[in-house]
Parts: C-alpha cells; sequence; structure tokens
C-alpha cells in the first residue's frame, strides 16, 4: 500500500508543477517557463508534501497517543495556538527581523496548545471532554488573534494577516521550505521511532506501562514532535484543518486498526490531500483562487460530523 | 524460584493510608488470590507489585530488588499485568493484540515478526483455545472471547510473574472457570501468578494462598482452608457466611446481610 500511496504522491506533485494560469509552464521553454517553474510551481508543491505530511502524520499519532479518533491538530486547537503566535510573530515584527521567527513561534504556541490540553484532560479520555477542551484552546486562540488583527496598524497588515491565516501554499519560496522542513523531519522522526509504543498504548496507561512503555516521557516527546510538525506546518502554511482527522482514518482500516502502523501511511495520504486540495483550488472556476485552508475545511467538516457520530462506542471491554 | 514479596508497604493517598503495613510472600509456583471487599486496597497493592506505582513507605520486592526501581524492559519481560476489565481501544485482530505481549522482547507490530515471537503468540493461543480467533477483530467476539485473547496477551510474554486484577469479572461461569484453570496450569507450571478476586468460591477452589485485605490493612494470609472460615471472614466483609462442603473444598457463601460493611 505504502508504495501506491508514494506513487500517488509523486504524481500529484508533478500535476501541481504543472497547474495553473499557464500550463505546462516548462513547455514554454524560455526564461519566464523556468521561472515560473522554479520559483512558484516547484515551493508550492513541495511545502503541499511538507505540509501534509506533517499534518497526516501529527493527527495519526495524536489519535494513537490520545486513544480518541476526534484528535486532530485543528479541532482540539493546536493549529490555532500555532497560528496565534505566529500572528504575534508577524504584528511584533519579529517574524521580519529574522527568518526563522515564525516557524519558531508557532512551534511554540503548538506546544503550548498540546501542553494546556494534556494538563486538563488524560490520554484516553472520553470524546466530550476532549472536544470541550478543543473548543476552549480554539476560543483563547481565536479570541487573542481576533485582538492582534483589530490592533493591526494598518488595513494591508489586516488583509496580509487575514489571508495568511485562511491557509495557503501559493506564492511561498525556498526561504519557507528551509525554515520549515528540519523542523517537520525531526518531528516526523520522532513519532516513527517511538511507534512501537503507541500500539501499547492501545491497551491504556496502566498496561503500556507494564509492557515497558515510559508514558511520561513518551509524553514529552509527542507534544515536542506534535509541536514541531504543526508549528512548522502552521507557520509557513496558516490553518488547514481536517487534514490530520481525514488521513488516519482513511488509513486504519487498511492496516489492521494497528496504531504504529497508520502513522506512515498517513502521512503519504496527508500529502496527497493537501496537493489534490491545493491543485482543486486552482482548478476549480472561481473568480479569485480559493484559499487552501477554506477549501479543506468546506470538505473535511462533513467528514467530522460522520467520525463523531461512529466514535461512541469506543473502548471495547474484555 | 521467583519470590515476590512486600516489606511493611505502605501507600497513601492524601491524608488518607490506602495500604497499611502490608507484608506478603508469594513465591512461584503458586496461585496467589487477594481477597477482600471493595476499596480495601487490592488495586492499589497489584499496581504495587507491578512496579507501576511507588510506596510512601517499606518495599516491593522481585527475588530482593525494588519492584519499582527495575529498569522497565526489565520489569516488563519479568512481570506480566492484566488491568482491572482489560479494555482495548482499537478493533486490532486478535493475533495483534496477543502480539502486544511481545513487545518487552523487542516485537514491532508494523514489521514481520521474529520467529520467536510467532511462536509465542501461537502458543499463548493455544493455551487458551484461541487459535480460531486470531484472524477476527475484537470488536466481533463475544466478552468471553475477548478475554480470552487477553489472557493469551499476558502468556505470550512468557514472564514468571503475572499479576491479573479480577480477570473474572463480568464473565459467565464457564469462562470464569475456564481463565482460572488456565491462571492455575500457569502456576503449576512454576509462575508467581496473582490474583485479585471478588469471588470467594473460585479461591477456595482454585488459590494455594489467600490474602485477605481489609481497611487498608492485611487482616489475614494463608491457605484457603485456613483464610476463608467463617470467623475471618465474616468480620471482614460484615457479612454471616455458612459454608458447603464440595469435593472436600468448604465453599463460603455470603448468607446474611448484617447492614455494615467494615470497612466502612
Amino acid at each position: 500500500m505504502k508504495t501506491v500511496l508514494a506513487l500517488l504522491v509523486v504524481v500529484l506533485f508533478l500535476v501541481s508543477v504543472a497547474t495553473g494560469p499557464a500550463w505546462w509552464p516548462w513547455r514554454l521553454g524560455d526564461e519566464v517557463g523556468w521561472a515560473i517553474v522554479l520559483d512558484l510551481r516547484l515551493p508550492r508543491a513541495v511545502l503541499g508534501v511538507l505540509v501534509g505530511a506533517a499534518l497526516g502524520l501529527s493527527g495519526a499519532v495524536l489519535q494513537a497517543w490520545l486513544r480518541n479518533p476526534l484528535a486532530e491538530p485543528g479541532v482540539i486547537g493546536i493549529s490555532a495556538c500555532a497560528s496565534c503566535a505566529a500572528v504575534c510573530a508577524f504584528y511584533s515584527g519579529l517574524a521580519a527581523a529574522f527568518a526563522l521567527a515564525l516557524p519558531l513561534a508557532g512551534i511554540l504556541g503548538a506546544a503550548v496548545g498540546i501542553a494546556a490540553l494534556m494538563s486538563a484532560v488524560r490520554a484516553g479520555t472520553g470524546t466530550v471532554s476532549l472536544l470541550l477542551m478543543g473548543v476552549a484552546i480554539n476560543a483563547v486562540a481565536a479570541a487573542l488573534i481576533s485582538l492582534v488583527l483589530a490592533l493591526a496598524p494598518n488595513p494591508f497588515a489586516f488583509q496580509e494577516i487575514w489571508l495568511w491565516l485562511a491557509g495557503s501554499i501559493a506564492d511561498r519560496d525556498l526561504r519557507h521550505i528551509l525554515v520549515s522542513a528540519p523542523f517537520i523531519v525531526a518531528g516526523a522522526a520522532l513519532v516513527l521511532v517511538n511507534r512501537r509504543w503507541l500500539d501499547a498504548l492501545s491497551l491504556g496507561e496502566d498496561a503500556a506501562r507494564s509492557l515497558g512503555v515510559d508514558t511520561r516521557r513518551l509524553g514529552l516527546w509527542f507534544t515536542l514532535a506534535v509541536g514541531l510538525m504543526v508549528g512548522a506546518a502552521t507557520a509557513v502554511a496558516g490553518m488547514i484543518g481536517f487534514v490530520g482527522l481525514v488521513a488516519p482514518h482513511l488509513v486504519r482500516a487498511r492496516v489492521g486498526f494497528k496504531p504504529g502502523a497508520t502513522l506512515a501511511p498517513s502521512m503519504l495520504v496527508g500529502a496527497i490531500l493537501v496537493l489534490a486540495a491545493d491543485i482543486a483550488v486552482r482548478v476549480l472556476p472561481t473568480s479569485y483562487e480559493l484559499q487552501l485552508g477554506v477549501f479543506t475545511s468546506l470538505v473535511g467538516a462533513p467528514f467530522l460530523v460522520r467520525v463523531t457520530r461512529r466514535a461512541r462506542s469506543a473502548w471495547l471491554a474484555a | 524460584m521467583t519470590v515476590l514479596a512486600t516489606r511493611s508497604l505502605v501507600r497513601r493517598r492524601g491524608a488518607r493510608t490506602v495500604l497499611d503495613g502490608i507484608e506478603i510472600v508469594l513465591p512461584g509456583g503458586q496461585l496467589s488470590a487477594i481477597v477482600g471487599p471493595n476499596g480495601a486496597g487490592k488495586t492499589t497493592l497489584l499496581r504495587q507489585l507491578a512496579g507501576l506505582d511507588s510506596p510512601d513507605g517499606g518495599e516491593a520486592v522481585l527475588d530482593g530488588s525494588r519492584v519499582d526501581r527495575l529498569d522497565a524492559a526489565v520489569r516488563s519481560r519479568r512481570i506480566a499485568f492484566l488491568p482491572q476489565s482489560a479494555s482495548v481501544y482499537w478493533p486490532l485482530l486478535g493475533r495483534d493484540l496477543v502480539a502486544l505481549g511481545r513487545l518487552p522482547h523487542g516485537a514491532d507490530l508494523s514489521r514481520p515478526l521474529a520467529p520467536a515471537d510467532t511462536a509465542a503468540i501461537e502458543r499463548a493461543l493455544a493455551r487458551v483455545g484461541g487459535t480460531s480467533l486470531a484472524a477476527r477483530r475484537i470488536d466481533e467476539l463475544s466478552q468471553g472471547e475477548r478475554a480470552r485473547l487477553a489472557l493469551a496477551r499476558v502468556l505470550a510474554t512468557e514472564a514468571e510473574v503475572i499479576l491479573a486484577d479480577e480477570p473474572v469479572a463480568n464473565l459467565d461461569p464457564a469462562y470464569a472457570l475456564e481463565a482460572m484453570t488456565l491462571l492455575k496450569a500457569e502456576a503449576v507450571r512454576g509462575v508467581c501468578v496473582v490474583v485479585c478476586l471478588h469471588d470467594l468460591g473460585l479461591t477456595a477452589r482454585f488459590a494455594d494462598h489467600v490474602v485477605l485485605l481489609v481497611g487498608s490493612r492485611l487482616q489475614a494470609s494463608g491457605s484457603p482452608a485456613a483464610v476463608l472460615q467463617p470467623g475471618v471472614i465474616d468480620a471482614a466483609y460484615g457479612v454471616g457466611f455458612r459454608t458447603v462442603d464440595i469435593d472436600g473444598i468448604a465453599q463460603p457463601i455470603a448468607w446474611t446481610y448484617r447492614g455494615q460493611n467494615s470497612s466502612g
């Protein structure tokens, strides 16, 4: 299955490079054509893969760790915290002062969001308390973002922040890749080396510990890893919701519901979803290009409703 | 031979003392049952024995070394633990559930398993009569069948110590007898089996050693015949017991309700 998914990522990557107002830009064969490929299309496609993989894997690890199929960076407010911190970096001028300020702020915000969540709910908690906590975190982050927007120095700054919040990977360049890729790769590696212990957590905290899992240290690793991935992805692409929710759900049944085995395919499916959505917003006949985050939310929200309905009978007592 | 023991074990929760100076010795090759009324501290004691919790005083030791300070990897190979109402979150396949018992030996469920792991899983499945459940998803199984697999998961670790918290709660008589027979067989093979139980009839029949906890203290410890006498357990449970002799085993039956539970 992984081979098929990887192939699909490659195909969509190429389609993404080819798609836009100028189709197959390399056919132009001149400087303009190559400039379009190198400066516009390639960074966009690379970021599509990076951001999608980060969100897909984050969703998979959060769902396995919290043992809740609704855990997702957007739903539980982690993306909003990352955005909030990044907006503050924008507003304070830190982002203009040095390039890494934005991703670092995003990572810090995301990590604070997870820490706040984990201090209030225990892993394996019921769906209701998890979602309520998500609502609370989202509300606080949204309020802070509104405050910063209200203080925006001029309408242009306001619009810039607003558009960035809606989520997009258009008009990005090599710098955006350089400041996000290392963090995303590091976070992904941190999750993947610990995947065995996610399987143990399907038995609950005590049984997992008796099988040799250091649950406290694992929690710190996952907080850091999801912080790195969601923080860096949000800092360069804004809020792109529901990818982390949908990707693991599409994968799970095909890997026998084993949490550890869900990770790598979720990463690939995440990349596929973001690439496909980003191609779709360019192809759709809208007068202005739809923001990527707006599009994934419109498509993903009904999915959330479906999963919520199914999530009731979660634990299987023996 | 493995010996699991506690020395003046004390555990407090806030101002309350939940285990008060517990001294027990649980040797390998025996099935030891921890019994007592609700809230007596049975689960707390079992978690101490499993090294999942540290004491506020005294110690729990496995062959002389403190359980809670054992390296997690070593402990996970030596002690297998079955929590109360052992739940499984994802609808795994039966075989994958049992394979979790091999994690302490380095198994990775995302990769093909080593021959030694596969062999241990097959042995465990065979021992619980669950070979036919291996390819089924656990959400399609009955509670009794899931309990069988949960037990197989614990057996698959092939540990020297098996700790099970109320393994027969919620099981019908057939599955309850089956589970106790399996645990007893493990004890006969030399494993140190420790089980928290509410069913005193099953305790009288299957246990080699009974530990009676009442109100966080050790009330009695010894053979089933010595501990499960009306004179001892009447006060412990606040109930008048009668005993019926079946095949030479005195089966205690709670008979008269006295309206108060001595554990408070």
